[in-house]
């Protein structure tokens, strides 16, 4: 994912010696065919929007509003409603980061300020293989190592003991929020604690100088300038792991247990947006069946547009701001 | 006051440090269990019939993935023939030729298509070309994963492309040698590590996509049967199995994970092996 974080201020250095205009026919052809190439990339991401809308449309246009505050989905009334599925996506992505974010700026900080120099690019090079294990394989490891962990002991102790909170009531599945929580937590570590990394280190040095001179510890160090100074990248790499937890499928799919209700247990079986698509799109016979699952996809796209471009522009206005400020 | 104060803060100190290092030490120790069971599992389901023979029916013991494994074999390789050309010519444009205002909406594109979820994209592929088609098909599965290797391809190859220094362009232009004879005679050979490694991480990356083949490779009981036919795919067998209530299959899942992990390890290794000898000018 490094290529998004450089800035674009390198490639005026080849605009201005650049000889548009003055090429020849060969020139004028190939220039034309890299523009057509990209226009096709552009036209793919266009015929997306535009045939999930359309086959969204019926759906939508049938259940309206309540398509996204029904809580049914039943196949025999054709009653499609969005809400345990957005609601489910929201909150196993949100449990994820609430563990997977800790950890990675942890791991980030010892990356950068703390851990000795041979020790900083193999540790590096471990989370970029973590972030390419397939998320089937995450899933299926999860299904069959984490899940019956988080059965027992994790979950029967937590109901024995804190089972009067609403959060840990309901008989331990195993499979569930709590389980998929965690797989997201694994998949998403590895992204924030790259992004985080480039954020701490693009703070520049004189400001822990000044920390430290001042007679801070180094943790005061990190806590009052460093972290501060690169809070937008934090913010930006958190957001970009969200959206990436928010579109995973397989492994969620294959841990979160697929029971379309709304429940405020961790323990209780769930369904995200993705998993629903991915366990009945292939046996949806109904027109209005096939239509809602568009209308989820839809959903999840434009659920994670959003939040894709909210946090390239906190990460991009952090590495502009260290830039200038060097 | 002054020393409690004073040993309040060194400890706070020592037990944040510690527990950021903590924090590494965790993203390696699940690392190491996942990889440490899918190897210990995968390698004592592995053996030769899972490598050469096909599927057996549900209660046979025996049989292996050898379609699942060409399957995907071809899907990497139709999904590389669709991608690499809009990629790498993507590239070219975003780094040479695009002008900036331009160049920063092409490079919006291709950041938010590589935001888009996996199974989205196979919704998309299933109805624009499975739907009308009235088949599942290897062709199908091929452009789905060309959609996620597209962008990919073309911000790495934009990046090696801008490491070639800005000098050996204007030498090459300078001996009188058109531009697009410079770009592909001179400036893509100088990239040609770096562009190779995008290549490699995108072909990692679709090798073990699933999301996307669920509803356009479906996969085939019956092995490769053809460009317009549904196909099998490692991952697909490794999510079917893995769902499935018989132990054999589970165990299957197993053998097909190791090899996956394998494939991936070894593309991993090579790409860092080789970033080191990137362009350096």
């Amino acid at each position: 994912m490094k290529p998004l974080l450089s800035g674009n201020k390198k490639n005026s250095i080849t605009r201005e010696t650049s000889f548009k205009g003055l090429g020849n026919t060969g020139d004028r052809i190939f220039s034309n065919l890299t523009l057509l190439f990209s226009i096709i990339m552009i036209v793919l991401l266009l015929a997306l929007i535009i045939i999930l809308s359309i086959d969204a449309f019926p759906a939508i246009r049938k259940f309206g509003v309540s398509f996204f505050t029904s809580q049914s989905w039943n196949q025999v009334q054709e009653s499609y409603g969005a809400l345990p599925a957005i609601f489910g996506t929201l909150l196993s992505s949100f449990i994820g980061l609430l563990i997977a974010v800790p950890i990675s700026i942890g791991a980030a900080i010892f990356l950068t300020e703390l851990a000795p120099g041979w020790l900083r690019e193999p540790i590096a090079f471990l989370t970029e293989i973590l972030a390419a294990i397939p998320s089937v394989i995450i899933g299926l490891w999860g299904l069959f190592v984490l899940v019956p962990f988080i059965r027992s002991p994790v979950e029967s102790w937590l109901g024995s003991n804190l089972g009067f909170l609403p959060l840990f009531q309901g008989p331990p599945f195993g499979v569930g929020f709590l389980s998929a929580g965690i797989i997201l937590a694994i998949m998403t570590i590895p992204i924030i604690t790259s992004l985080s990394r480039e954020a701490i280190r693009a703070v520049p040095d004189n400001q822990r100088e000044a920390m430290l001179s001042l007679g801070a510890t180094r943790w005061e160090t990190i806590r009052r300038a460093v972290l501060p100074y690169s809070r937008s990248g934090l913010v930006g790499a958190t957001i970009l792991g969200l959206g990436r937890a928010l579109g995973e499928t397989m492994a969620v799919t294959m841990v979160i247990g697929n029971s379309y209700n709304l429940t405020a247990s961790l323990f209780s079986p769930g369904v995200t947006i993705a998993s629903k698509i991915a366990s009945e799109f292939n046996e949806a016979s109904s027109e209005l069946l096939v239509s809602s699952l568009m209308a989820l996809a839809l959903v999840l796209f434009i659920i994670t547009l959003l939040v894709n471009i909210v946090a390239r522009y906190l990460v991009r206005r952090m590495t502009a701001t260290s830039t200038t400020k060097r | 006051m002054q020393d409690s104060n004073y040993t309040s803060r060194k400890w706070t100190n020592r037990i944040m440090l510690g527990l950021s290092g903590t924090a590494a030490g965790l993203v390696v120790v699940v690392l190491a269990l996942i990889l440490s069971y899918t190897l210990v599992n995968g390698i004592s389901y592995l053996n030769l019939d899972f490598l050469t023979q096909v599927a057996k029916p549900v209660g046979e013991s025996g049989g292996g993935m050898r379609n699942e494994i060409l399957g995907t074999l071809i899907l990497i390789a139709l999904g590389s023939l669709f991608a690499l050309p809009i990629g790498l010519m993507t590239g070219m444009y975003l780094s040479d030729f695009a002008g900036p205002r331009m160049a920063r909406f092409v490079r919006f594109v291709a950041d938010v298509l590589s935001g888009v979820p996996s199974i989205v994209v196979g919704v998309f592929a299933y109805a624009i070309i499975v739907r009308p088609m009235h088949s599942y098909s290897a062709f199908s599965a091929g452009v789905a994963l060309a959609i996620i290797m597209i962008p990919v391809v073309a911000r790495t190859t934009e990046e090696s492309l801008r490491l070639v220094p800005h000098a050996v362009r204007e030498a090459a232009l300078a001996l009188g040698i058109s531009r697009w004879r410079m770009m592909l005679g001179v400036v893509v050979p100088g990239a040609f590590t770096g562009i190779i490694t995008g290549i490699m991480l995108a072909i990692a990356r679709i090798a073990g996509e699933t999301a996307p083949l669920i509803f356009t490779a479906l996969g085939n009981a019956f092995g490769v049967q053809g460009l317009f036919k549904p196909i099998g795919a490692l991952p697909l067998q490794i999510y079917r199995y893995a769902t499935s209530p018989y132990q054999e299959e589970n165990q299957q899942a197993w053998a097909g994970a190791f090899l996956l992990v394998l494939l991936i390890l070894i593309i991993s290794i090579l790409v860092r092996w080789m970033s080191k000898r990137k362009y350096h000018g």
